[in-house]
């Protein structure tokens, strides 16, 4: 093809970038095979990113105010002021890890959760319209980087602890850190049917203050167990002031920290069974009931380790070390097998029983400096980032993996240089019973040199990586910039699995209910109705207008605002920006949104739809009057 | 019988005639029997079809009639039209659709009415239902046609479009639309009935016109 080739020597692309080029691009009206659900980092939203395109399809605002959705504008306020803390108004919050819902190990298309580091929140969205349904507290924590993750079947969604604090938003000085300071463990009951996390049903657990780090749940053969790390086994309080160690030397004085072992049948068991005390309301099983029912093990893990994952069959805990250049291989059996045998070691300072590592060791390999986070394919593989090199590196497993390559079991095949420093990696169904291989992402903080120069503050960079072939071949793909916030860990599900609604279900939709909403408005309906100093506003919206398209009211009045959009075409949503009171609402097709307000502004305000709707949406807008109180009494 | 009505209700079969010849009396009747079913049958089937075909409708936009009543993509389809100032949809034909199945019922009862009469006079009670699917379509026609041609002129775009009548079958354009109207099984079912119908007309012929000929008294 002579214009190919032209293109070629004009664009300076080698037949490598062709190839890839070919591998990601979708035609217009084609989609992707593949989406990421990605955390949205310190922008506290999520984003839903097609594969291979690499094209970011939107962002689904969830602890943060997000105009667009109208999400805190007059949208979900209530579901985001339920995440409050301590009366605080928070508006911004650190994602972490999403969650897709699973069932039999699997993602089945249907939930998906994610916390907050900052605060120590979960939220729950709901895969049909994207929204977030829930956003709850940790009652007890005051951040949690362990979560979310969920039980094979969704039963619970896991939210560990980061930073030690003492249990219930207290105050304690930092001499009674080993005292007083604990790590956390919670529980969260979700309730598929309605769509919530139930917190009557939910508890935590204590654990010492060793900064547990991240978690995953058993599968499979390990179902029914939880794992977690920690980094801070050295119970470092950071004595930089007192000329001692900053907390970056004193967390990282320990060549092993501990791999945190946790019988969570055994747990909820406990739970039930009323073995708790309330802290904060809420209700914890005490670290010494975990260490006399025999619920909770430590095993020796090098080296203040990021990730702990578990392979899709379930039998292997593969932890990658973050200072020391191993990932080190765990066999679930082992572990079980230790603590049939009680092959301890020692009990750490808290009494919790340390199992021997060498009983627990199935396998270390060597896959190079500041291995951080592990995900799995079809064919056996197993890849980890590798943040200091930066690179991803490819490595087999054993067991009944290891017929899947033809590389020997346990090691190292080979790597890919990534730009740069890469944190998670992700790969195609990559934490699931059934990973698919085929697609790898490095999620890269640092961008450097990759982009055009976005200033002194440069996007992260997800880099897409071809995991097709055995063997030392994965040619990178595709740089997509990341520029609103740092994510941290994204999963990648089957397009076919979800089952998006294109238009609300029926006129009227609420989608807090997932229901018609009795306060609906059908058209020729609309009507102002006063109730005291409460003036109701029936609202339709259609292209082109709003009906009614006066408004009037008195100052001081409570206005009670319930829009309906009667539409049914696919994108034929309207907003409704009130801007002097600080309101914007998206109305998709079909949704029932209702604002409440007092008008104790006075003055004529014009409202508008604000999101392009039609030939005539410049068009649709109406007044608010809103008559100052010393006129409307005269009258 | 006085002889203005037998002139009427025609010759009757005599035992012998029907002997001889039973199939010729039969297959006028089976015949109307078959139009009969057509026609009921076609009551609970689409008449007609129209689709609307736009850059930003990727499925299209659909109406179906049926004989009462109008489905598919009608608030949408009203939604746009409310911009050239064209009437709601479901303001046309109400009297034709309130009485639609009233109608139907009449027409088949008469079609069973000319098994009776062996005159021609039987042609007469077969007329309506012989022509109502091209009653249908011209009723179609006069309502798309008032509708497409009175414009409201204080309509947004009344003067971005002129007034228009889209073919009632067969591909049309209104801005940036093209309309494609095509016959439902339902209308399908009533010509094929008319075809049938007019078969039956031509087998009561064959039977009952040599009676006629040879007179009442011939037996």
């Amino acid at each position: 093809m002579p214009a190919l080739q032209e293109v070629m020597r004009q664009r300076e692309l080698t037949p490598d970038d062709v190839l890839a080029a070919a591998k990601t691009y979708v035609p217009t009206g084609k989609h992707d095979e593949a989406i990421i659900f990605a955390s949205g980092g310190h922008s506290g939203q999520m984003f839903m990113i097609g594969v291979p395109s690499m094209r970011l399809l939107r962002t689904i605002a969830v602890f943060t105010p997000e105009p667009w959705q109208g999400w805190g504008y007059g949208v979900g306020n209530e579901i985001l002021e339920a995440g409050n803390a301590k009366d605080q108004e928070l508006t911004w919050a650190d994602t972490h890890h999403p969650a897709l819902s699973e069932t039999g190990g699997d993602y089945d298309g249907e939930w998906c959760f994610i916390n907050d580091k900052a605060n120590a929140r979960v939220a729950v969205i709901d895969l049909r319209d994207f929204e977030t349904k829930q956003i709850i507290k940790n009652p007890i924590s005051m951040s949690d980087h362990g979560g979310t993750f969920v039980t094979p079947d969704t039963d619970y969604v896991i939210e560990g602890g980061q930073y030690a604090t003492p249990l219930g938003w207290e105050y304690a000085p930092m001499q009674d850190y080993e005292e007083k300071y604990r790590g956390m463990v919670t529980f969260w009951k979700f309730d598929r049917d309605r769509g919530r996390i139930d917190p009557d049903q939910s508890f935590a657990i204590e654990l010492p203050p060793y900064w547990q780090d991240l978690m995953d749940a058993g599968k499979k053969a390990s179902a029914g167990w939880l794992f977690g790390n920690s980094i801070n086994t050295e119970m470092a309080v950071g004595t930089l002031e007192e000329g001692g160690q900053s907390f970056e030397a004193g967390v990282s004085q320990r060549d092993m920290d501990y791999l945190h072992v946790m019988n969570m049948a055994k747990i909820i068991e406990l739970y039930k069974a009323g073995k708790h005390e309330p802290i904060n309301g809420f209700p914890v099983i005490r670290l010494q009931t975990l260490i006399d029912e025999g619920v909770l093990f430590f095993v020796g893990e090098p080296k203040s380790p990021h990730g702990v994952d578990i392979t899709p069959d379930g039998k292997f805990i593969v932890v990658s070390g973050k200072l020391d250049p191993h990932v080190t291989i765990y066999g679930f059996e082992n572990i079980q097998k230790a603590i049939a045998d009680k092959k301890f070691t020692s009990n750490d300072q808290y009494g919790v029983p340390v199992l021997d590592f060498d009983a627990c060791k199935v396998a270390q390999v060597e896959v190079g400096l500041g291995p951080l986070h592990t995900q799995f394919d079809d064919k056996g593989y197993a890849y980890t980032s590798l943040f200091l090199e930066p690179a991803v590196a490819r490595w087999t497993l054993g067991g009944d993996f290891g017929d899947l390559n033809p590389e020997p079991d346990w090691t190292l095949v080979g790597k890919t240089n990534v730009h740069y420093n890469v944190g998670h990696l992700l790969t195609y169904g990559g934490d699931t019973v059934n990973p698919k291989g085929k697609f790898l992402v490095a999620m890269n903080k640092w961008s450097i040199d990759r982009f055009f120069p976005t200033g002194p503050l440069l996007p992260q960079n997800f880099q897409l990586i071809d995991i097709t072939e055995t063997g030392e071949t994965m040619p990178l793909l595709y740089d997509m910039p990341i520029g609103f916030g740092e994510p941290h860990y994204a999963q990648m599900i089957e397009a076919s699995k979800l089952k998006p609604w294109k238009v609300y279900p029926e006129v009227g939709w609420n989608p807090h209910k997932q229901a018609v909403d009795p306060n609906h408005t059908k058209s020729g309906k609309e009507r102002i109705e006063r109730k005291g100093d409460e003036v109701h506003v029936h609202m339709t919206v259609v292209r082109s207008h709003f009906a009614p398209e006066h408004i009037e009211v008195n100052q001081g009045d409570t206005v009670v605002w319930h829009v309906t959009s009667v539409e049914r075409a696919q994108d034929a949503t309207h907003g409704l920006a009130i801007p002097a009171y600080n309101m914007n609402l998206s109305i998709e097709p079909g949704e029932y949104v209702q604002i409440r307000f007092v008008a104790d502004k006075a003055g004529t305000f014009p409202f508008y739809c604000s999101e392009f709707c039609s030939a005539l949406h410049l068009e649709m807008m109406g007044y608010l009057r809103v008559k100052p109180a010393a006129v409307a009494q005269s009258q | 019988m006085s002889p203005d009505l037998e002139k009427i209700v025609g010759p009757r079969v005599s035992p012998e005639q029907w002997r001889k010849h039973r199939m010729r009396y039969v297959a006028p009747g089976l015949t109307l029997m078959l139009a009969r079913v057509l026609l009921i049958l076609s009551l609970f089937l689409p008449y007609w079809h129209m689709r609307l075909n736009a850059p930003q409708y990727p499925d299209g936009l659909h109406l179906t009639a049926y004989v009462n009543q109008l489905n598919g993509d009608v608030a949408e389809i009203d939604g746009l039209n409310h911009y050239i100032g064209m009437r709601p949809l479901n303001d046309a034909a109400k009297f034709e659709r309130a009485v639609a199945v009233w109608a139907m019922v009449a027409l088949v009862l008469l079609v069973e009415g000319a098994m009776y009469l062996h005159s021609r006079w039987a042609l007469l009670l077969v007329i309506p239902a012989v022509t109502f699917p091209f009653f249908f379509l011209a009723d179609m026609w006069f309502w798309m046609n008032l509708f497409g041609q009175n414009l409201d002129p204080k309509a947004p775009l009344s003067n971005a479009i002129e007034p228009f009548t889209p073919p009632i079958l067969g591909t049309g354009k209104i801005g940036q639309f093209e309309t494609i109207a095509s016959m439902g099984w339902g209308l399908i079912l009533a010509f094929t009935a008319s075809g049938v119908i007019m078969l039956a007309m031509f087998l009561h012929r064959r039977a009952y016109k040599p009676l006629t000929e040879k007179g009442p008294s011939n037996d």
